[in-house]
């Protein structure tokens, strides 16, 4: 029989077996050292902060691998040999494959800074990590202070973890605001205020010089490039983005960029190994989107599509449009298209905030054209099939204000914004939109 | 604010201590004319009670209750002990007369109503006498060290937002010694109320000023129950409110089950029977309302003239046409989370132990089997009582209809709806008994499934399948299992609380009540990928 080996248990991986299951009875294994099965890596915060046990991570009962028929190996994949058709583990062991699939996802970065390798250092990405982090901030007796480094999603979370156990959080950013390599200025100050509220030390427009430690090997400061000072702390959190984790197919054959090189089927260059996830690169970007996607959502596609190509539907990735949402603390984030941090030439940007300053939205439209390109969307919840089907069907700015009320996806009784949000497009504009009622025709007449 | 939390949370345990020590307290005695009084009003023609109970309780000794409730259950063991032996006596002489006359003397009932009903005349002691004082030691103290232990969260949870922090680390909400502590107060305190109400006699002296004052009688130890329940929930309300204050949906829900628990469920039966009315609670549907068709019911309602035809008319009404039509346009939300008042306990007392709903397929198939069965039981229960309440026979299909409703009581009843689905809300979760036992649940559960407009929207592609919204669900549904997959949730269990929607951190879930088209939408594929695999992957 067909042996199928996955390596890493991400929501990747787990999807392609998933799926390869549903369409063949092929043998599957799922290798991992980070933990015996799968478990969704961005709920870890959640079990720092209390909400979930890791148990409640996984999203399928123990029973569910075996009813399946999908082996699960705990075991750290060192080499591939692909002449052969093996992967070899640490402890020497080898296992035979047929079809290889790469999924080995991130790790955090680490661009050389002294001491980063210091006691009390740490990512926010690996199971081990939340284990570091409750071994060395699990109270603020233990941990007077923590200094994060590094804007961006994993950072904040990172900070509002340890807020939560009232550990007090300095929090640097490079940048000279959160995220604003992304975010628009007015949602980017949305969240610097969102963070400061919660009264987390946030340093903007700032660098690390360095990190100290005592003779024992443990982080005591960190020390601010551009100003000099020094911050005690005993622990430093390093969240300054991920890349592939890909280390062990160095001396593989494989073709290797910043990721595992595939092409437009998650193909690489030797025939029977994919890559998928956050550790594949495509060769040339698709879209407007980046070759390497570190994203949830991409991962689990690809995961669709190399188990239809895997059983026989040899079948290109193609992501529809982009999407992504992230939560800022106490604030919701959604988007739908593509929002620049600046708008490009032909583009023109709508922006409405509430004036609790804790909603907003912003549209991103042709301005010869007046399509629609895209949402970012904070404090209020929109229906993804409504924005699929506009950008599908390429309608303009004015169709999507008409029928704000259908894309709404917030619970019953929240106060709703529309009327508000197209008034102000109508003054700024000089147009007459009137909203439409919501309407299940509508929504529901889906592509 | 710490301190603050801390002095409320002392207060409130004083008043719970001095709220549960009231039992141990008082003396029982009756004179002789109120206890010749009390045997002429129960119509007992047993000499042998009455030489028994004047020995026992007709003294100058000072009884606790419970050597007070011993000597009467003694009483009554002994005279019905002695007539039964009256009966196998002549059973055996064959002398059919004389063993028919001796049923008469034959009492009835429970010894511990009995003992309750005495206790209740010959009550006297500090609480008795005091019970405006005693209501500021117990209830007041309890109330009051509660919110001052609640309003602090208002600044201590931070900004408005889900704040879940720590609640796998406490004793009180992770199943530890405190949440231990907290379910045997509570199945205590349920095996107290059902089974030995005599031994709670004093808690109905704390509360007889505040029953006359609304029914014109004494209290009863249902109508301490209700009036517990109802503090208990504004209380926890209050919570409610501080902790959901960002979503309105919740703010909403909350109020409508408190209105429903005070007004229909408490004020109007007291002020219903204080006018010499039925005391009737009209939002309790059939069959959670299991004694609805049983025959004391049903002739009280004959003898209440209009008001009682009306509730009679009503009860059926709202059973068979106005439960499943609003099922039908609301899905079951519009009773179990809105309306209900074991399901307003269960969202307010209830709310800080949901995360222990069971969420594994064999919690899932015990919870069909059972809720299903009680269904059946409850019906098969109404038609024999039916059956026998309009030919009069004593059983029907062989099943004896006083043994269906006995048994019904005692292990649906008291047993699951109370002891083990209420007790149990620190280990087991919050609806333990919507879930697994209640038929009404089961029977708006079949409306929901197969006819109705309400589901829980999943938003397309952006589940990151943290878990939050199965481990926050109280009915154990694994609701991630759905948003996973972009599939839409319709579940017969789902009682539309709106906390998955609530804790997702992705906004993924809605809870909607749209066209029945496209309800239920299973697909393979999430939304994101490109639509010819969709398509694709959907005509296979």
């Amino acid at each position: 029989m067909e042996h199928v080996v996955i390596i890493g248990n991400g929501i990747s991986g787990v999807t392609a077996a998933r799926h390869i299951r549903k369409l063949s009875d092929k043998k599957i294994t799922i290798i991992s050292s980070e933990t015996e099965e799968f478990f969704s890596r961005t709920a870890l915060m959640y079990v720092y902060m209390g909400h979930l046990k890791f148990e409640h991570t996984k999203p399928y009962e123990s029973w569910f691998w075996k009813k399946n028929n999908l082996t699960l190996k705990k075991g750290f994949v060192s080499k591939v040999h692909s002449s052969s058709k093996e992967v070899e583990f640490d402890t020497g062991e080898k296992l035979s494959y047929d079809s290889l699939i790469i999924a080995t996802g991130s790790k955090p970065n680490k661009f050389g800074w002294p001491g980063q390798d210091l006691n009390g250092v740490m990512g926010m990405y690996h199971k081990q990590d939340l284990e570091a982090l409750e071994k060395y901030a699990p109270n603020n007796e233990v941990c007077k202070r923590a200094v994060i480094v590094g804007g961006g999603l994993i950072g904040i979370e990172l900070a509002e973890m340890l807020h939560s156990r009232n550990i007090p959080v300095t929090f640097l950013v490079r940048e000279n605001s959160f995220w604003n390599n992304v975010l628009p200025a007015e949602e980017s100050a949305m969240i610097n205020r969102e963070i400061i509220e919660n009264h987390i030390d946030l340093r903007l427009g700032v660098n690390l010089q360095g990190i100290t430690g005592d003779e024992k090997g443990q982080v005591t400061s960190v020390i601010i490039r551009e100003t000099g000072e020094e911050i005690p702390c005993d622990v430093v959190g390093l969240t300054a983005g991920v890349s592939p984790n890909i280390d062990f197919l160095k001396d593989s054959e494989i073709e290797l960029g910043k990721g595992v090189k595939v092409n437009r089927f998650l193909e690489t260059n030797i025939q029977d190994i994919y890559a998928i996830g956050d550790c594949a690169e495509q060769h040339e970007a698709i879209g407007l989107r980046r070759p390497i996607e570190a994203v949830w959502y991409t991962g689990r596609m690809m995961g669709e599509t190399v188990a239809q190509t895997i059983c026989g539907n040899r079948i290109e990735y193609k992501p529809g449009h982009w999407f992504n949402s992230a939560k800022f603390i106490n604030i919701e984030y959604q988007t739908y298209g593509w929002v620049w941090s600046e708008p490009k030439e032909n583009e023109a940007h709508f922006y409405w905030e509430h004036e609790s300053g804790k909603k907003c939205i912003r549209i991103n439209y042709d301005k010869n054209t007046q399509e629609f390109l895209g949402i970012n969307t904070f404090g209020i919840r929109m229906r993804h099939e409504f924005f699929d089907k506009v950008l599908n069907e390429k309608q303009s700015v004015t169709a999507v204000l008409e029928h704000l009320a259908d894309a709404n996806f917030d619970p019953e009784f929240y106060k709703l914004h529309e009327s508000e949000i197209v008034a102000k497009f109508n003054k700024e504009n000089n147009t007459n939109i009137q909203l439409k009622k919501k309407s299940w025709e509508r929504i529901f007449s889906r592509v | 604010m710490k301190i603050i939390k801390q002095t409320g949370l002392l207060l409130f345990l004083i008043g719970l201590l001095i709220f549960s020590g009231v039992i141990f307290t008082g003396s029982f005695n009756l004179s002789q004319s109120e206890l010749d009084a009390f045997i002429t009003e129960k119509g007992y023609k047993s000499d042998v009670i009455k030489e028994k109970l004047s020995k026992a309780i007709v003294t100058d000794e000072s009884l606790n209750i419970f050597e007070f409730s011993s000597r009467v259950r003694n009483a009554y063991e002994a005279s019905n002990e002695h007539y039964n032996a009256l009966i196998a006596k002549y059973d055996a002489e064959k002398n059919w007369d004389k063993k028919g006359a001796q049923y008469q003397y034959l009492i009835y009932g429970k010894p511990h109503t009995l003992s309750y009903e005495l206790a209740k005349k010959s009550g006297n002691g500090f609480v008795k006498n005091n019970p405006g004082l005693l209501w500021f030691l117990t209830f007041g103290l309890g109330i009051f060290g509660a919110l001052l232990f609640i309003l602090p969260n208002f600044v201590l949870l931070g900004p408005e937002g889900i704040k879940n922090n720590g609640i796998y680390f406490e004793a009180s909400t992770n199943r530890g010694w405190i949440a231990w502590l907290v379910l045997i107060y509570l199945v205590v305190f349920y095996l107290l109320l059902y089974f030995f109400p005599d031994y709670v006699v004093n808690w109905t002296f704390i509360l007889d000023p505040i029953s006359e004052f609304l029914n014109g009688g004494k209290a009863s130890q249902w109508f301490v129950y209700g009036f517990l329940y109802c503090v208990i929930m504004l209380v926890m309300g209050v919570r409610m409110y501080i902790k959901y204050r960002h979503n309105k949906y919740q703010v909403i829900r909350t109020t409508s089950v408190l209105f429903f628990q005070i007004v229909f469920a408490f004020l109007i039966p007291e002020i219903m029977v204080s006018l010499n009315m039925p005391g009737y609670d009209f939002k309790n549907a059939f069959p959670l309302d299991y004694d609805f068709f049983f025959e004391w019911n049903l002739d009280n309602l004959r003898n209440s003239g209009a008001i009682g035809l009306f509730i009679l008319v009503w009860g059926i009404v709202l059973t068979l046409v106005i439960v499943p039509v609003m099922v039908y346009f609301f899905g079951k939300r519009w009773y179990c989370s809105w309306v209900c008042g074991c399901g307003g306990l269960a969202e307010t007392l209830g709310d800080p132990y949901r995360q222990h709903s069971n969420k594994s397929l064999n919690a899932w198939k015990l919870e069909r089997w059972l809720i299903h069965s009680v269904l059946v039981f409850s019906l098969v229960m109404t038609i024999v009582t039916l059956y026998c309440y309009f030919t009069g026979a004593q059983s029907f299909l062989g099943i004896n209809s006083q043994w269906i409703k006995d048994t019904y009581s005692f292990l649906i009843g008291a047993w699951f709806a109370g002891v083990i689905g209420t007790g149990f809300y620190p280990i087991f979760g919050n609806r333990v008994w919507c879930r697994f036992g209640c038929p009404l649940a089961a029977y708006l559960g079949i409306v929901q499934r197969f006819k109705s407009r309400f589901r829980i929207t999943t938003n397309g592609g952006q589940c990151i399948s943290c878990g939050n919204c199965s481990t926050y669900c109280e009915q154990g549904i694994d609701v991630r299992a759905y948003a996973q997959k972009g599939e839409n949730i319709v579940r017969a269990s789902c009682v539309g609380c709106g906390i998955c929607s609530a804790v997702c951190p992705r906004g993924v879930l809605k809870l909607e009540n749209g066209p029945e088209k496209g309800r239920i939408n299973p697909t393979e594929i999430l939304l994101g990928n490109d639509v010819d695999l969709m398509k694709l992957v959907n005509e296979k």
